[in-house]
């Protein structure tokens, strides 16, 4: 057999697979979390940021980066569906009196609350990102008023070639769309389930690649139980303040004036 | 029947030496050619199984236990020695010689503890090789101890566990073998017999423990290293599976059983408690280098301690008697273990024993705690203390342990010659069950030395000479399908379904029970003659009753270990009988066998070297037939004979 | 004054490797709390052939914690729920009069019942044979103090080195993985230097070996390092996963196998 082969067979192999996949969506989840923030900056810097993501690289880049994600959820998923095939055949009867010694409720449910969050992260993406979620695509009626707005840089409107720089009004789509409450609901039980799944997985992923000892392992338990709470608080918070209003819709994307006037003023 | 010993001529220290150039060689090119049988896969078994796989001759291995990982060296906790003289304080081989000899009380062989001795160092730096992670100091270095009454530092151990990793060790070299396919082996297979042809071993009968099939093998010859007999008093510090069904079959067969009545009695085990128990445990003799073994001097406290009504720790100073210290001023609480054991029975027979029973003593850490802390006695036993505390629900940081004397090892066994060759040509023997090294007593940390010296150092030259002699035109030419197998095979299968077929009331284990309490009562610490020769009637009448009335449930063609035990139930009844016998044969004391009639005025051993110098050989002469007496007479050409003196 | 109790068992009762098995309850009475569990075991039996039934089969040997041998789990926990000690060292003065115990074999597709409690563990045997052995002839050794070792590694390497090969580690599992056995093996022989000539073969083949055997996974939640008789760490597992991982490296630029 190939080494390569031989590696991705193997159960270590495999699971090395799976904390590297793990490793990337950790930090992705935190770099999102810290980009969601900024909502509470206001309208203008959250679509700034949407702006430059969207941007900054060529569009070719983009569908690079999406894929690659795309591609470390795939196998993530694969490594765990595949791993927990061979798990079950490993223990084809299981014992009457079944209680765990010391697992952690984290450890003992990683794969339910990997699926959950699977079905989450696809509703999620079809909501924000592909947003083709029935009743709540992008400006139909009753969901969404505006579509663009100007890019605003500090409370300027910023110009190219004499033309604002449109951009997607992504404050009032978030704000817009965590008004649905069972948008709202799903979402924080989603993120509570994603710092379940991180209590384990993060400490988890060093042990995998071998980089954990018993003196370490103390440590990065309690660092997989802070990051997990501060991923949690970080993405629960925007819907919350959003159902309390807190937050609210900004048409003008952080303009001093609604897009039409300066559109108006511009063709004048 | 022929004791010839075959000790090389020369002078001591090159006996072994020349012996290994006079040996015939097999060429490598042919040694795949034969096939040695080899039973037991404990460090003797394990580490000639290997060994001769590695030399280049197909081997299997057979044993009771589902993997030769769980043989009973496993359960060894002191160390093993070496006249390594690591620690520049004046050891050698000659001194490790001589140690042994004078802690065998001049009952073994001198050719074969010297070379013992000599190979000790090669154990170490194998096992060392194989990764066996022996106690080091920071340096990096090997560290030691004192271990048994030694006064020198020549132990090397692995924390409370170098029986464990000296297996392990073994069973690794041998792992290879068996994943190579130079070693072929039966797990949960017993031995059941063995198959002469033309007078020469060539063969086993085993049964399959599982299947309940038995099934012949043929060899160019057989190693037998399957253990000691302390299980025939029921309650030992060995493994339950321990027996003597192999090296007594193989007796019944023609091989001489030399000194059956050398046992010995390990001081420090947990006292016996109740009746429902099944094992003794020991604990590691180290604990004698920091504990304080004493009883209360009178008899009245002692019955107040155990009745409960008195703690150990209010017994005054000037009201215990730290007996070993009293008797033994210069050895004191590390006095050899024959000595002590009988020191603490003694104590007991005097009414002064404590635990529930009053058949304990203490063994008291009070004063080594108050002068190095409780920190640095946990550091050195802090194992052994929860082991402790798990067994019997004390906290010897607080009361005193107790202790009692339990049988442990078995230094008799089948006789060998220089080769550990018995005297069924091409049946070798080693380890536990062969008689050869330790005399009538053992000193610590010398049955891993033992095991390994046979298995490592000593059988594959030897078992290479034997089949060296028999020529290669004679290799694997006896096959299973000779006469002899058939024969020995209904033997074996007739005596299965006898033991199936009384159908009786008491179950195997219960005769077990009674046999053992025969024997550790008449041929325990003190035998005496009229004890030893009611014993031999008690248990003539027993075996009558066990094949009469033994119950065998279940069925043998499956897993039964009912069935299991009845057949070594049976064969340690014939053999303790054997024992009493040695016992009563050897007029006086020595080591590990204590005749109340032959004891100094203030009742320490009295040997007779005028008329026991020698080596008690018994052969089987039928059933119902008294066995024959042979004598090797043992001959001191280096040591000079003199009593043993630990005062 | 020695305290004793009656039990309820709930025993694994399988005549061999192919019937289906069920539990079995009986009664006993009048258990010293002094006796080990399987001393308990062995009055159960002694009833039993009393009534002319078959005793229950389980695997003992030593009875003092080291061979290895006994293998059974008690309420759902192997050797039962005290931490750090074999069922052979598990007191019944850790039980309570009238408790129910139900006691069942080890549970792995690698360890079928041959009959009752008793499993068949040979599939650990094999890991070792492919590669748990630090290759060193009888004879060819140089002296034992040639090559010095530090007291931490050597330290380590005994802490690997106490594994008893029972196989809670494989029965507290929930995919019945066995990491944490071949872990231990492959940390004491990796670490030594004496060991360091055959390391990449060893972690390769070893766990090649492991899983073939049909063992599970790791999901490194620690029931084994809980379950372990010997408080062998998941650090050695860590190990493994890095050794093999190099290895695999190592193999893929230049096979070592």
């Amino acid at each position: 057999m190939c080494s390569l082969c031989s590696f991705f067979k193997s159960t270590i192999g495999r699971k090395i697979l799976m904390a590297l996949s793990g490793l990337v969506l950790v930090l992705f989840v935190l770099g999102h979390m810290l980009g969601n923030l900024q909502i509470f900056l206001g309208a203008e810097v959250i679509n700034a940021y949407a702006h430059k993501l969207h941007h900054v690289l060529p569009s070719s880049g983009l569908w690079a980066i999406r894929l690659f994600l795309l591609g470390t959820v795939a196998v993530h998923i694969w490594t765990a569906i595949s791993l927990t095939l061979d798990n079950r055949k490993a223990r084809p009867q299981g014992y009457e009196h079944d209680k765990p010694i010391q697992a952690s409720y984290g450890a003992r449910t990683m794969r339910m609350s990997g699926v959950i969050l699977l079905f989450f992260i696809l509703f999620h993406i079809a909501h924000y990102t592909a947003r083709v979620v029935p009743s709540m695509e992008y400006g139909e009626e009753g969901v969404l008023s505006e579509t663009m707005v100007p890019l605003v840089k500090h409370g300027e409107v910023v110009m190219k070639e004499g033309e604002p720089i449109m951009t997607f009004n992504v404050n009032d789509m978030m704000v817009q769309g965590f008004d649905v409450w069972w948008v709202s609901v799903f979402y924080i039980i989603a993120t509570g389930l994603l710092c379940l799944h991180l209590s384990h997985g993060f400490s988890s992923m060093f042990q995998s690649v071998g980089l954990r000892n018993t003196l370490w392992r103390k440590r990065l338990d309690q660092a997989a139980l802070v990051y997990g709470w501060v991923v949690f608080l970080g993405f629960a918070v925007i819907p919350v303040a959003c159902l309390t209003n807190i937050l609210e819709v900004d048409p003008t994307g952080g303009a001093a004036e609604p897009v039409a006037a300066i559109t108006e003023t511009l063709h004048k | 029947m022929n004791l010839d010993s075959k000790i090389p001529e020369g002078p001591l220290e090159s006996k072994w030496s020349s012996h290994k150039f006079n040996m015939k060689l097999v060429n490598p090119a042919n040694r795949r050619k034969y096939h040695v049988i080899v039973v037991g896969s404990g460090l003797a078994g394990g580490a000639a199984a290997a060994s001769l796989a590695e030399q280049g001759y197909n081997v299997s291995c057979f044993c009771y236990q589902d993997s030769p990982r769980r043989a009973h060296s496993i359960a060894a906790q002191g160390g093993i020695n070496a006249a390594k003289n690591y620690q520049n304080d004046g050891d050698s081989v000659k001194r490790l010689f001589y140690d042994t000899v004078k802690g065998g009380d001049y009952r073994a062989r001198e050719a074969n503890v010297y070379r013992l001795a000599e190979v000790s160092s090669d154990i170490i730096d194998q096992c060392v090789a194989q990764g066996v992670p022996f106690a080091r100091e920071y340096g990096g270095y090997l560290a030691n101890r004192s271990f048994g009454g030694a006064q020198v530092s020549r132990t090397f151990y692995a924390r409370g566990q170098t029986g464990q990793q000296l297996l392990l060790g073994a069973y690794a070299a041998l792992s290879k073998q068996i994943g190579l396919g130079k070693v072929k082996m039966y797990n949960r297979h017993e031995m059941l017999d063995v198959v002469k042809v033309d007078g020469h071993a060539k063969g086993i009968i085993v049964r399959n423990m599982i299947s309940g099939e038995i099934s012949k093998h043929a060899g160019d010859c057989v190693v037998l290293a399957t253990g000691g007999y302390g299980n025939v008093f029921f309650l030992s510090t060995n493994a339950q599976g321990c027996n003597v069904t192999a090296a007594y079959r193989a007796h019944k067969r023609g091989a001489g059983f030399a000194n059956p009545c050398y046992t010995q009695i390990h001081p420090t085990c947990i006292p016996v408690h109740g009746d429902q128990q099944s094992k003794l445990t020991l604990m590691s003799e180290s604990l004698r280098n920091d504990g304080r073994v004493w009883a209360p001097k009178d008899k009245e406290t002692a019955k107040q301690i155990r009745e409960g009504k008195l703690n150990a720790n209010d017994v005054p100073e000037d009201a215990r008697d730290y007996f070993l210290e009293r008797k033994y001023p210069s050895f004191g609480n590390l006095a050899p273990r024959d000595i002590s054991s009988r020191a603490a029975k003694e104590v007991c027979d005097d009414g002064r024993g404590i635990a529930t029973t009053g058949l304990g003593v203490f063994l008291d850490f009070r004063d080594a705690i108050a002068r190095d802390g409780k920190h640095a006695i946990e550091e050195r036993y802090g194992n052994l203390f929860e082991m402790y505390e798990c067994i019997t629900g004390d906290n010897p940081y607080e009361t005193p342990m107790m202790i009692f004397p339990a049988v442990h090892y078995t230094m008799g066994g089948l006789w060998v010659d220089y080769n550990l060759e018995s005297t069924i040509p091409g049946m070798f023997v080693g380890g536990e069950a062969n008689f050869s090294d330790h005399g009538a007593n053992r000193l610590g940390a010398s049955a891993l030395m033992q095991g390994l010296a046979d298995g490592y150092f000593v059988l594959p030259y030897t078992v290479g000479n034997y089949l060296g002699e028999q020529g290669v035109a004679a290799a694997g030419q006896v096959t299973t399908d000779h006469p002899a197998f058939a024969e020995v095979e209904a033997d074996v299968k007739g005596r299965i379904d006898k033991l199936m077929s009384i159908n009786g009331t008491e179950s195997p284990r219960s005769f077990h029970k009674r046999l053992g309490n025969i024997v550790w009562e008449k041929c325990g610490m003190a035998r005496s003659k009229a004890g030893l020769e009611e014993a031999i009637q008690e248990i003539q009448a027993l075996k009558k009753e066990f094949w009469e009335n033994v119950r065998v449930v279940g069925d043998a063609d499956s897993l039964n270990p009912e069935l299991e035990r009845a057949g070594r139930v049976a064969d340690f009844l014939e053999f303790g009988e054997l024992m009493c016998r040695d016992a009563l044969m050897r007029e006086e004391s020595c080591g590990g066998h204590f005749r109340v009639e032959h004891q100094t005025d203030d009742g320490e051993a009295k040997r007779d070297d005028e008329n026991f110098t020698f080596a008690g050989v018994w052969e089987y002469k039928g059933d119902e037939t008294v066995p024959a007496l042979h004598k090797e007479p043992l001959i001191y050409e280096n040591v000079k004979l003199v009593t043993r003196s630990y005062k | 004054m020695e305290k004793t109790m009656n039990l309820t068992l709930r025993v694994w009762r399988q005549k061999n490797r192919l019937d289906v098995g069920k539990f079995v309850e009986y009664k006993l009475e009048n258990i010293s709390e002094d006796s080990s569990f399987l001393e308990m075991l062995d009055i159960l039996s002694e009833q039993l052939v009393e009534g002319g039934h078959e005793p229950v089969a389980f695997d003992h040997d030593c009875r003092e914690g080291i061979c290895g041998m006994c293998s059974m789990t008690i309420n759902g926990v192997p050797h039962g729920p005290e931490g750090g000690i074999t069922a052979c060292q598990l007191h019944m003065r850790h039980f309570h009069d009238g408790q129910i115990i139900t006691i069942e074999p080890w549970r792995a597709k690698p360890f079928p019942v041959i009959k009752d409690l008793v499993v068949d563990r040979t599939a650990m045997d094999k890991i070792i044979q492919a590669g748990g052995f630090i290759t060193g002839r009888a004879g060819s050794a140089v002296d034992a103090n040639a090559m010095p070792i530090d007291k931490q590694t050597a330290d380590y390497a005994m802490d690997a080195a106490a594994c008893i090969g029972c196989g809670a580690c494989v029965a507290a599992c929930p995919n019945a993985s066995a990491m944490l056995f071949t872990a231990a093996k492959v940390a004491h022989m990796n670490s030594l230097p004496q060991g360091k000539a055959e390391k990449n073969r060893r972690s390769l083949a070893m766990v090649t070996t492991m899983d073939g055997e049909g063992f599970g996974g790791c999901t490194n939640i620690g029931e084994c390092e809980a379950a372990c008789p010997k408080g062998i760490p998941l650090d050695m597992i860590a190990q493994l996963n890095r050794d093999y991982a190099l290895a695999q490296v190592k193999n893929f630029f230049q096979p070592v196998l």
